[in-house]
């Protein structure tokens, strides 16, 4: 017989879950992670990581394209999609498997199907109803704690669903059968402009609608205004204070009604091959059980405190579910303070929202961490800001990638390093820099005292800094 | 690595000290720059600084105990993250060395086994004496500095963040809380801090004022070292000390005459009213000895010198040279060591014995004008002579008004040491040599 009582359950086997179940398994609780699909959730098998390995072959598909410039003969001669899916597919699957071997490790019992909240049971525990997998009900499952980590899926818009063929959401852009000729993308966040990147590199002739007035709207104006013209450059075609009004499938093409956002401007229509609908994401808050409890859901989103707890004594949710960013390392880290705060380790921290790095992985690179140039002035700081392009920057330079910019945002009473903006190449392997200095409240006079190893990319870092203090040495 | 406190030198000739009293227990949280014991010779009284960072772990001298050597290990303080066997280790260290040590008045013989491995130790460089080993015996420290100076090896964990506004906005990081890893002051310390109006200002008798009422605008000057002993000892002076104050005016007029044909007859001297009265406090208290003294616990200590501490004043505050053994010298010796010791006093320059004892105070106000006024005893004297300005006053002499010089000088006592007859005979006693100057010089 199965073992069915848990010091700890966790619903949800994504990077938020699976993190939070190791760390309570760290911790020595007695816990278990209750998945419907694959252990890594999206994230893992159907968001970061297969993405990434997309990418990199739009990457590699860009570059042999510029073989010239580096002296080398090399032609594109075309793209093996199926092969490119399929290798997509087993680096999911690989690291999946990881994550279960990781459960094995901790000795976390992995439970296939959903649960929801049963009521509770003697001495106080919280029950959980099982569905296995194969849709029969399981075995019930008691536990002190539960931390809901069901994530989120993309949001759909009236009159904008998704037929799965040629109007898409994430999940089937990941798996293509062919790259479309002509392709629209509804929505330039992470994930509307990723895939904008990616079907733009194989060849796609790409146009982006975005309601607001810049693409990628949660980035500083100045990375925003960046990346607009690298993508124009591209060939990409920028549709922002616009929304789609209609979607009309016909024999395999897309008519597709575009209109300003506001005013009464007039629409345009245009025909697509294929259509991809990024507006955004929603909570996966049904079937948990919460009618009649405490656990309240605004907006799709289940409401928590500082610490993942709901209104419910016992019940915690973290990650997507729990609302925005939508971020897989804000939702490990989420989890790892939940589960802190539940055992009762002393100095747990919960997670200040102000020091979550984002990145996009489109081409040119975009990462950034903290307040923009505008937040840190909403906020009534004085702002000392620095810019460093990357045509300053001799490995730039030298890797033939001298289209970027570093912008770092400082206050000017405090020194303190407020934000950290970036976009080119490999800029999301350089975030971490700034996310530690933000953590570790570093002012400009620790930055500037940091030496940088030369050539790297990361000396950006050090001038953009310089920069703001009128120091700057390379422009 | 646990840090062991040793018992510092208060003077060169020092050989052993008394640990007054603790101001720290075992187990309580040091920071550097807290004062951690009182230490006490029979010419001062000090306190040591705790100069590292971290818990009191062991306390190895106990208070009263007045034959502890120079440089014996009085308490061992242990950092964050180190455990009890690290305590424990250094603990043993420190005992087995201060069982090998001699205390002051034993003989070298003794123990000599003991003493033999330790000897070579000592010669060695500090380098090789402060590896990590708690066998090894660590090389003396040298003394550590007076109160007045703070280490410059202790820190607070603070992020720079923490550390820039807590400058900018006067907090003394000494006293803020860290919420961050392992005790970590960060921003949102201090911006607490900052908001319950630095963590120093809370308390007191403006405590609940500022609930109510805004604060006016202010800029909080940190605290020099000096400034806290001030304030500490003047306060403890204060409510542990019963004061009472006795007044004399003195007619000065023959010994401004004097002191005008002394500066007259040698060009090369400039004696000051103060000499003068320095000289005629120290004879003053040879002619009624029972107020050259000081209350301690287990009797009244009554000096045969009369080592006569000057209140001068510097920019961080208030500092005592002492003219030693004033009443063996002349108004000329007199005026030329007063001198030299306020011109380093406000240099900063003085050594530990030149302001720590004394046995009598002399606090003048004169020369900025002030009439009368009373000090507040500095302790462990008995007896402050507050001088007030010379100025021509009406008098009646003889049945006629006159005008005369007057000087008007309080005499702030410790009554326990000292009572009111004992103070009134020495205010007679000063009053007459002041008044008649010739036997100053004598």
């Amino acid at each position: 017989m199965a073992e069915t009582k848990f010091d700890l359950i966790v619903v949800g086997g994504g990077p938020g879950g699976y993190v939070a179940a190791i760390r309570a398994a760290q911790l020595g609780l007695k816990t278990a992670v209750v998945e419907r699909e694959h252990m890594g959730g999206i994230c893992l098998n159907w968001g970061c990581i297969p993405t990434k390995a997309l990418l990199r072959t739009s990457e590699l598909a860009h570059l042999i394209g510029r073989a010239d410039e580096f002296g080398l003969k090399a032609k594109l001669d075309g793209i093996d999609l199926k092969k490119v899916v399929e290798r997509s597919r087993a680096v999911a699957g690989q690291l999946s498997k990881g994550v279960s071997g990781l459960m094995k490790k901790n000795k976390i019992t992995v439970i296939d199907g959903e649960a929801r909240l049963d009521g509770m049971g003697p001495g106080g525990v919280r029950k959980l109803a099982v569905t296995g997998a194969d849709g029969k009900p399981g075995e019930a499952l008691t536990a002190k704690n539960v931390i809901l980590a069901t994530g989120a899926r993309a949001r759909t818009l009236p009159g904008l669903e998704p037929d799965g063929k040629t109007i898409v959401t994430y999940r089937e852009a990941m798996v293509p059968e062919s790259v479309p000729k002509k392709l629209l993308v509804v929505g330039s966040g992470a994930i509307g402009i990723e895939f904008a990147s990616f079907y733009s590199d194989l060849g796609s002739d790409v146009t982006v609608v975005e309601v607001l007035d810049r693409i990628l709207p949660v980035e500083d104006a100045d990375i925003s205004a960046f990346a607009a013209k690298a993508f124009t450059a591209q060939g990409m075609t920028l549709k922002t204070g616009a929304v789609v009004k209609s979607l009309k499938v016909s024999r395999g093409k897309v008519a597709a009604e575009i209109a300003p956002a506001k005013g009464e401007g007039k629409a345009e229509k245009l025909s697509f091959d294929r259509v991809i609908l990024a507006v955004g994401i929603t909570g996966n808050v049904e079937n948990l059980g919460l009618e009649g409890t405490r656990v309240r859901v605004e907006k799709g989103h289940i409401k928590i405190d500082q610490w993942g707890a709901t209104g419910e004594a016992g019940v915690y949710a973290i990650g997507d579910v729990a609302g925005p960013p939508w971020l897989a390392h804000k939702a490990s880290h989420e989890g790892v303070c939940c589960v802190e705060h539940i055992a009762g380790v002393e100095g747990a921290h919960p997670l200040d929202a102000g020091n979550i790095p984002g990145c996009t992985y489109c081409r040119p690179q975009v990462a950034s961490v903290g307040l923009t140039e505008a937040e840190a002035k909403e906020k009534g700081h004085k702002v000392k800001v620095g810019k460093f392009p990357f045509i300053g920057n001799g490995k730039a330079i030298a890797l033939g990638e001298a289209e970027g910019l570093i912008k770092t945002v400082f206050d000017e009473d405090t020194g303190a390093l407020l934000g950290a903006h970036m976009i080119g190449a490999e800029v999301t392997e350089l975030i971490q820099g700034f996310a530690i200095a933000r953590t570790l409240e570093t002012t400009e006079a620790e930055l500037m005292q940091t030496v940088f190893p030369h050539p790297t990319l990361s000396e950006m870092m050090h001038e953009s800094t310089l920069a703001a203090f009128g120091r700057v040495i390379h422009i | 690595m646990p840090v062991t406190v040793r018992m510092p030198a208060l003077s060169p000739t020092m050989t052993e000290g008394k640990i007054a009293q603790w101001l720290k227990k075992e187990g309580d949280a040091v920071k550097s720059g807290d004062l951690l014991a009182e230490i006490e010779t029979d010419k001062a009284t000090m306190e040591v600084e705790a100069t590292d960072e971290g818990t009191l772990g062991k306390i190895l001298a106990d208070a009263g105990d007045d034959t502890i050597a120079v440089n014996a290990p009085i308490a061992v303080i242990v950092e964050d993250g180190e455990d009890a066997a690290a305590l424990e280790a250094a603990v043993k260290a420190a005992e087995a060395e201060a069982k090998s040590a001699p205390k002051a008045e034993a003989q070298p013989e003794e123990k000599a086994e003991a003493k033999a491995p330790a000897a070579p130790a000592q010669a060695q460089a500090p380098a090789t004496a402060e590896a990590p080993k708690p066998a090894a015996r660590p090389a003396p420290k040298p003394a550590p500095k007076p109160a007045a100076a703070r280490a410059p090896g202790g820190r607070t964990v603070a992020s720079p963040l923490a550390r820039r506004m807590a400058k900018a906005e006067g907090i003394d990081l000494a006293r803020v809380q860290g919420s961050g890893p392992r005790g970590r002051i960060v921003k949102a310390d201090v911006a607490a801090a900052i908001a319950t109006g630095g963590a120093a200002a809370s308390g007191g008798i403006f405590a609940g004022l500022g609930q109510s009422f805004p604060e006016a605008a202010a800029r909080i000057e940190p605290h020099s070292s000096m400034r806290r002993v001030i304030a500490r000892r003047l306060t403890e002076s204060k409510q542990t000390v019963p004061h009472f104050y006795a007044s004399v005016d003195c007619d000065i007029d023959a010994l401004l005459g004097l002191r005008k044909e002394i500066n007259e007859t040698d060009e090369a001297l400039n004696v000051s009213v103060n000499d003068f009265i320095i000289r005629a406090a120290a004879l003053a208290l040879g002619r009624v000895p029972a107020a050259n003294a000081s209350w301690a616990e287990d009797g009244t200590k009554l000096y045969s010198a009369a080592d006569i501490s000057v209140a001068v004043s510097t920019e961080g505050g208030l500092i005592t040279p002492i003219v030693r053994s004033a009443e063996k010298k002349g108004i000329a010796a007199i005026s030329a060591e007063v001198r030299d010791l306020a011109t380093r006093a406000r240099e900063g320059k003085l050594q530990p014995q030149e302001y720590q004892g004394g046995t009598f105070t002399i606090s003048n106000m004169g020369m900025m004008g002030v009439r009368d006024f009373a000090a507040v005893i500095n302790p462990p004297q008995a007896c402050i002579l507050a001088i007030g300005a010379g100025e021509e006053r009406v008098v009646v002499r003889d049945g006629e008004i006159a005008t005369a010089t007057l000087m008007t000088v309080t005499l702030s006592c410790d009554h326990r040491a000292v009572d009111g007859a004992v103070g009134a005979q020495w205010l007679a006693a000063f009053k007459e040599l002041i008044e008649h100057p010739v036997r100053l010089i004598l």
